[in-house]
């Protein structure tokens, strides 16, 4: 029993961390506000709004991401680890950067709508829902091409090869093999995407076209700011948290655990009979290609726009990025140490999968006045700034961290339990020679992430602000607000090569460190 | 960094540390924007602490919710670069003490009565387009309004999180009163899209996405001055314009009042009111119009401007905001 508890400590003391950080920081508006206050009628039809936009955002990266993924897993071509790789980008991008790169493309004076208008076709407008929704899948597609890649990776080769043997062809390998493999990763990538765009803020403001796209985390912002409504910001980030954790369940309930047994390992190349030939080649290397033009042409728009102006960026750029490049390392330890302990108990205790999700939740500014709140009896919130600004970002890379770990820790534990019970293997010895080499791969994915979101962090918490710490992302908002629009353009280039730069890093360590 | 650079740097911190030991310290909570190297803090700082034998400490980030919930409590001597939206809610905490300054000849084109804001600069609001690109441009409030839909597209700020976004809708409430709703009615159909601050609607304006922006008068001054550029202009409208102030006052609860009184005069001094023209570009509130630089003398500016009493814009806020979000619900 001691032995249980002990094993299970950490995880009890992360979730512990992580809900003080919301639901601690969530009581703490509220008693100053002295109670929840009632919601208004526009509160709730930024409810439906935000529900609706996150539930179909979510479904269509989720359904687009399924040939993605297929072709990806069974085709092999020079550079292929390195398209995968980039492919991720948008997911790490700061949002107002990204913004940009999709107006540059399918804005009005956008290459698309440049490019329809020599065919003489009505331009496309993006602004509206389905800008938001453009938004939202160009920012989500690679997170669910990701997690699903992952799951094909996860089937043992055994069972490809048996499939062979048994004369399989494409159709029965997608019932047999590929179908409940996808009912086992789908409702998780489903849930993460759902969550990411239901705290979604900016996006939806910029690409909306108005106040028709508002989602709750801008109703919060609104009572905070605009109403000067504590009690009311209070209610609504309770109702944020009470959508998150319904869909949690939700989606618990319908995932189902693959059950391809242990095997060895992943396929090292694909069997062509099983892959299919000629037309499916075809289909294969369009959807690819198709994922990487709508992926990659923002991102480069970006670059085009912004490296030229790199040279006349002013010299305080560089002590910035350096502030953001020891943040970012920081918050990938933080976020490590978190979120292992948490995905090893979530497979066998739902609280713990519970915890490591709830910083999705968050509404990010009653997380700072809530933090602000609590700290000043006690300290000078200004003395904190720097590890508040890292415990949050590492809080905002934990659900994706553990999300990403915990299918295959399902696959480490139901294969190797066993035999580690039977050889003794336990404890530190444990994670060092079985759990941490067998992880590699998600947990280099999962560092990349959790380095390339603090890296685009505009500092959710500027109440703790001391004006002396500045990040990249800060100054490139400073740059844009007294007018220096090419400046920030140059900035904005910096910061999408360093945050690539050290999510491709870390993603290639992972794979390298991975016995397989 | 060379080791002599850090050397250098090593020296100077400890010189500051030492400086600051025996010099009281001033602290002033301000905007983000105020604090960069691009903004007016670094000359602020330089210029105030040449003359108090004290040292400015600059608090950049959210300068009213950070006042209000420390409270009585708060480290804030000044605080700089509010804007008119938040004065009723920050009057009524009663925190802040009268500015003491003789607010009777300032240079705004309104008469300012306020005993504890004082404003430093001011601009106008104003729709900036691009007179090469634009060919059409409204020159009246009226004709932006009766222009077809498809005549120019427009970015604006959003009211909720924007302070020109705010001040639009006053400005459209001003001029229009209870036909305001059918105002924005016309005016929707011509919004691009709304963005949550001035910077991304001014990106998007200067990345030629949007033919329109809602900015300053004075906007068209940094493109001049800075850039060699006079393509960008405001469009200049008889039926007025909404002026909007920038605030600074001081706390009740500081250590250094005779400090924070000396900040006071030193906002309206001929030394910071020459500087804050180009490091914030907006008029400064209190220089003669000789003294102003050339291009700011130059600048088109409307014959009337608009402003609302503190107490009647905060009514006719949340009013003003329905109306705006029907007009979008459309």
């Amino acid at each position: 029993m001691a032995a249980r508890l002990r094993a299970i400590a950490p995880a009890v003391l992360a979730a512990a961390v992580l809900a003080t950080l919301v639901l601690g920081t969530l009581a703490a508006v509220a008693w100053r506000a002295g109670g929840l206050s009632g919601l208004r009628g526009t509160d709730l039809s930024a409810i439906r709004f935000t529900l609706w936009q996150a539930a179909l955002s979510a479904l269509i990266s989720c359904v687009l991401a399924i040939p993605v993924a297929r072709a990806l897993h069974r085709r092999r071509f020079a550079g292929r680890g390195v398209l995968i790789s980039l492919l991720g980008a948008p997911f790490i991008l700061p949002v107002i950067v990204a913004v940009f790169g999709l107006i540059a493309v399918f804005g009005r004076r956008g290459i698309v709508n440049v490019a329809l208008g020599h065919f003489g076709i009505e331009p496309l407008s993006i602004y509206g829902a389905q800008g938001v929704i453009t938004a939202h899948v160009f920012f989500n597609l690679p997170l669910a091409t990701r997690m699903i890649l992952h799951g094909w990776q996860a089937i043992p080769s055994e069972r490809f090869r048996l499939a062979a043997t048994l004369g399989f062809g494409p159709a029965q390998v997608a019932r047999q093999l590929e179908a409940p493999m996808l009912r086992a990763v789908l409702p998780g990538a489903f849930l993460a995407i759902f969550l990411v765009c239901l705290t979604s803020f900016a996006v939806a403001l910029t690409l909306g076209g108005g106040p028709r796209a508002t989602t709750v985390e801008l109703a919060i912002y609104q009572a905070f700011r605009f109403d000067f409504d504590m009690g009311r910001a209070a209610s609504l980030a309770l109702v944020q948290v009470a959508i998150s954790v319904t869909a949690l369940l939700i989606a618990a309930k319908v995932s189902l655990p693959a059950r391809f047994g242990a095997g060895h390992d992943r396929l090292a190349q694909p069997i062509a009979q099983l892959s299919g030939g000629g037309g499916r080649v075809g289909l294969d290397a369009l959807a690819i290609a198709l994922a990487t033009a709508f992926l990659l042409t923002p991102i480069c728009a970006v670059l085009l726009r912004g490296l030229p102006a790199i040279p006349t960026l002013p010299a305080m750029i560089w002590p910035a990025t350096l502030t953001s490049l020891w943040v970012a390392a920081a918050s990938v330890l933080v976020t490590l140490a978190v979120a292992l302990p948490l995905a090893l108990a979530a497979t066998r205790h739902r609280w713990a999968e519970i915890a490591a999700m709830l910083p999705m939740t968050a509404s990010a500014l009653v997380m700072g006045t809530g933090a602000f709140l609590i700290a000043q009896p006690f300290v000078n919130p200004t003395s904190l700034a720097l590890p508040m600004v890292l415990l949050t970002n590492a809080a905002l890379s934990v659900p994706f961290a553990t999300r990403i770990l915990m299918p295959e820790i399902r696959t480490l534990q139901a294969d190797y339990d066993r035999l580690a019970a039977a050889l003794g293997l336990r404890g530190l010895a444990r994670l060092r020679l079985l759990t941490l080499p067998r992880l590699a791969r998600p947990l280099g994915f999962s560092a990349g992430l959790a380095a390339a979101f603090s890296m685009g962090d505009l500092g959710v918490i500027t109440l703790f602000s001391d004006g002396q710490t500045r990040t990249l992302p800060l100054a490139l908002f400073q740059l844009m607000g007294s007018y220096r629009m090419d400046q920030a353009a140059g900035a904005a280039s910096v910061l999408l090569i360093l945050t690539f730069a050290l999510f491709f890093a870390l993603d290639r360590l992972g794979h390298h460190a991975d016995p397989r | 960094m060379k080791p002599t650079l850090m050397l250098a740097g090593a020296l100077s911190l400890i010189a500051t540390m030492a400086a600051a030991q025996d010099k009281p310290v001033l602290t002033v909570y301000a905007p983000d924007y105020f604090t960069s190297e691009w903004g007016p803090g670094p000359a602020i700082e330089k210029g105030f602490e040449a003359r108090c034998d004290c040292t400015l400490k600059f608090v950049a980030g959210d300068v009213l919710p950070r006042v209000m919930l420390e409270g009585d409590k708060t480290k804030a001597d000044v605080v700089i670069g509010l804007n008119t939206d938040v004065t009723a809610k920050a009057r009524a905490t009663g925190l802040f003490a009268p500015h003491n300054e003789d607010t009777s000849d300032l240079t705004m084109p309104v008469k300012w009565t306020d005993p504890i804001f004082l404003p430093f600069d001011w601009s106008d609001l104003a729709f900036v387009y691009d007179k090469t690109k634009l060919k059409n441009p409204p020159h009246s409030f009226q004709e932006l309004l009766d222009a077809p839909d498809d005549a120019y597209k427009i970015v604006i700020e959003d009211p909720r999180s924007s302070i020109a976004g705010l001040s639009l809708l006053l400005w459209v409430k001003d001029i229009y009163g209870d036909k305001a709703g059918e105002a924005w009615a016309k005016l929707a159909p011509k919004v691009l899209t709304v963005t949550p601050g001035w910077s991304e609607a001014y990106g998007m304006f200067t990345d030629g996405e949007a033919d329109m922006v809602l900015s300053y008068v004075t906007s068209p001054a940094y493109h001049i001055m800075a850039e060699k550029d006079d393509s960008k202009v405001a469009a200049i409208f008889p039926e007025g314009h909404y002026l909007t102030p920038e605030l600074a006052a001081q706390l009740k609860t500081s250590k250094h009042p005779k400090l924070a009184q000396a900040f006071m005069d030193y906002i309206l001094s001929p030394e910071f009111q020459k500087m804050i023209v180009t490091a914030n570009w907006s008029f400064p509130a209190k220089l003669p119009h000789d003294q102003l630089p050339e291009v700011f003398r130059d600048l088109p500016m409307p014959d009337k401007t608009l402003y609302l009493p503190e107490a009647e814009a905060e009514k006719l806020r949340g009013p003003a905001l329905d109306e705006w979000q029907r007009a979008f619900a459309r």
